[in-house]
């Protein structure tokens, strides 16, 4: 796929104003800048302290389990004849994804700022999950905000938060999806910034959110850029993660940004077809745009209505992407593309049976687009794949589109 | 900062003019465009101007709104439903008889303006009949550029001071404000509460002698007795969601009888402004 080529990207942004290249920035409300600055100049403070890497370094040992390992799905590689496919093991973590990885290090921030609530939001519940997990481990009060068809389509996930402490608010307004959650959140934050942390769940929103979402998920692309210099002796061809928001492809290409030799490739859910309003690709359909505070590409109708989005997977249909995303895709740093329901449906089957692993939707999307990228690289070559989670959480969806019943 | 056009500009610096000599606080009541329809907004238009108010703010309905409350989201979610496009807000208000009717001024969220264009969504504005804008989700630190067009344009554009504001950012925001400062009386967002904070006051107070432009107070702001709180330090006030849920009733119900319900508390608010 052709990708337009301007100045190189680079690893040392956004700036002060949270700008990545024209994107980002913050388009808030007057009401809630004070909290933005506020966060940001915390952050800024606990970047400086060894303390508080370490306290993190420490949780994320012993309480998420990292390093998860990077895996040579041997079988899977042999099926395709092609590249050597390895899976950066994400759904190992505790809770079963990459969500934890940021929300344990928001949940120090909070600590640090001396806040003893924490709000989120949530679509499918893997974000509200690993804030709830953060805040129990903590003694922090948690409200999550979660779209009012979330909640009865994610029930597990909805008692699952309750167990841990969490309040979970069923949010009624607008589309009554992670959309609206989003925007309740925000909202609350506004009377509440005094005693209350956002624990936002991706690389989007305004400055500071992008750059600490990322910043914590980093932690992937570290240890999978480490692990593969000594499984390969080599860095990889092409690293491959699937892009809803685009936390765990951001937190998986940032470290690898620089190495020029590395192809990367973000993952979009197709759903069913390129048809507005059936899909979630934001970046391979939408245009520039303003959405939850932030300047990036938007799935949006001609008057900057935001337009409904659909994936099987219930962690990609959001309709708009990370800023830090937009800003590689126009400096043609990674390649976007997307994979289509069933193509994501069959690559969950397909690893299920022959790597005994049941992959997350979402991350099924990316192992799709790697099954393809396979076949046209030699066996010499190596692709590292993010696999973001697990698939418990789909069975029953999974299970419902075969005409099975659990 | 006077831009010579036939339009806004001068318009809301004489309705705050023309209030301060009358010795009344401004009111300044909000509506959403197409709620319940068009054709109701440019009859409600008509009605809140025959009441005497002195400026109207017309939000435009938008799909995300960050900085409104849940009332007037629910009104831009019914706008929404009936498919009401920025076309045809434009075309509605561009067609009114502008005899008699108050100043109106946009809130429009800055996904809209980019989405249409700054430039053209500007001259569109300006040629409907609007005389500023307020855009709530464009900080200061974003506006300079959108400052300058909307004067090229002849509108005025109203900046948002919140309670949480840092008095050390203050004087960049005044910077790039025009028409009147819109203060907000909460610290959060758009809704209705049982009394006018003492920080509110003090701002306004502490405002003033940072600034010629006329101080409104907003967001929270229902009931005539509010008024009284404020007069003297507020220059004008603004009134969302005590009349947007007076719409709400608007379906099923005859329109007429919302349109009483409207009128007579616009009334009640303007008689509390002229005390």
């Amino acid at each position: 796929m052709a990708v337009a080529s301007t100045s190189p990207a680079t690893r040392n942004v956004p700036d002060e104003r949270g700008r990545f290249g024209e994107f980002g920035r913050r388009f808030v409300p007057e009401t809630l800048m004070f909290a933005l600055d506020q966060l940001t100049a915390e952050y800024d403070k606990a970047k400086q302290d060894p303390t508080f890497q370490q306290t993190l370094d420490g949780l994320l040992k012993t309480f998420v389990g990292r390093p998860n390992p990077l895996y040579f799905a041997e079988r899977l590689t042999q099926r395709c004849g092609g590249a050597q496919i390895w899976l950066k093991r994400e759904d190992l973590n505790h809770t079963g994804a990459h969500k934890i990885n940021n929300t344990i290090g928001q949940a120090l921030l909070t600590l640090r700022m001396g806040k003893p609530r924490v709000i989120a939001e949530t679509g499918a519940g893997q974000h509200g999950v690993a804030t709830a997990v953060a805040c129990a481990r903590f003694g922090l009060e948690c409200v999550v905000y979660m779209g009012e068809e979330d909640i009865r389509r994610q029930k597990l996930n909805v008692f699952n938060m309750r167990t841990m402490g969490a309040e979970v608010r069923s949010v009624t307004s607008g589309s009554r999806t992670l959309r609206d959650a989003i925007n309740e959140a925000f909202r609350d934050w506004m009377s509440s910034v005094e005693n209350t942390n956002y624990i936002i769940g991706s690389v989007v929103g305004p400055h500071p959110f992008p750059m600490i979402v990322r910043d914590f998920q980093s932690v992937i692309g570290r240890e999978a850029r480490a692990q593969s210099l000594e499984a390969l002796g080599r860095l990889p061809d092409e690293v491959v993660a699937c892009v809803g928001g685009g936390s765990n492809s951001a937190g998986m290409f940032y470290p690898f940004i620089e190495d020029e030799g590395v192809t990367l490739t973000g993952i979009e859910a197709g759903g069913r077809g390129p048809n507005p309003g059936d899909h979630a690709s934001t970046l391979s359909y939408g245009a520039k745009g303003v959405l939850h505070g932030s300047y990036s590409y938007v799935l949006q109708d001609a008057d900057g209505q935001t337009m409904d989005v659909h994936s099987i997977s219930a962690g990609l249909d959001y309709p708009g992407v990370g800023p830090e995303h937009s800003y590689w895709k126009d400096a043609g740093r990674v390649q976007y593309t997307n994979i289509l329901d069933h193509e994501a449906l069959e690559a969950f089957h397909l690893l299920a049976r022959s790597e005994g692993i049941l992959p997350a939707i979402e991350s099924s999307h990316a192992i799709a687009y790697a099954l393809k990228a396979a076949k046209r690289r030699s066996k010499d070559e190596a692709i590292v794949v993010c696999l973001s989670g697990r698939g418990d959480k789909d069975v029953y969806e999974v299970a419902r589109l075969s005409g099975q019943e659990i | 900062m006077a831009a010579q056009s036939p339009s806004a500009p001068v318009r809301i610096s004489e309705t705050f003019a023309r209030a301060k000599r009358e010795g009344r606080t401004a009111f300044m009541p909000f509506i959403t465009a197409g709620d319940p329809d068009l054709e109701g907004t440019r009859a409600l238009v008509r009605r809140l101007s025959e009441t005497g108010v002195d400026l109207i703010e017309v939000g435009f309905p938008y799909s995300d709104p960050i900085a409104d409350g849940p009332v007037i989201q629910a009104s831009y979610t019914r706008s929404l439903s009936r498919r009401i496009t920025l076309d045809a807000i434009f075309a509605a208000f561009g067609s009114l008889d502008r005899q008699g009717l108050a100043p109106l001024v946009a809130m429009a969220s800055y996904a809209l303006l980019m989405r249409r264009g700054v430039e053209r969504f500007l001259a569109d504005a300006a040629q409907a009949g609007f005389s500023g804008l307020i855009i709530p989700d464009l900080p200061a630190a974003e506006a300079d550029d959108v400052f300058r067009m909307a004067h090229a344009s002849g509108l005025d554009l109203i900046q948002l001071i919140a309670p949480t504001t840092d008095r050390a950012r203050v004087p960049s925001i005044l910077k790039s404000c025009s028409g009147f400062v819109y203060c907000l009386a909460v610290a959060g967002i758009t809704g209705e509460r049982e009394s006018v904070a003492d920080e509110l006051i003090q701002q306004l107070r502490w405002l003033k002698s940072q600034t010629e432009l006329p101080l409104a107070a907003g967001f929270g702001i229902s009931r005539p007795e509010h008024v009284a709180t404020l007069r003297g330090v507020a220059d004008g006030v603004i009134v969302g969601s005590a009349i947007v849920r007076r719409l709400e009733s608007a379906e099923g119900a005859p329109f007429d009888a919302v349109l009483d319900s409207v009128g007579q508390f616009s009334g009640e608010m303007v008689a509390a402004c002229a005390r």
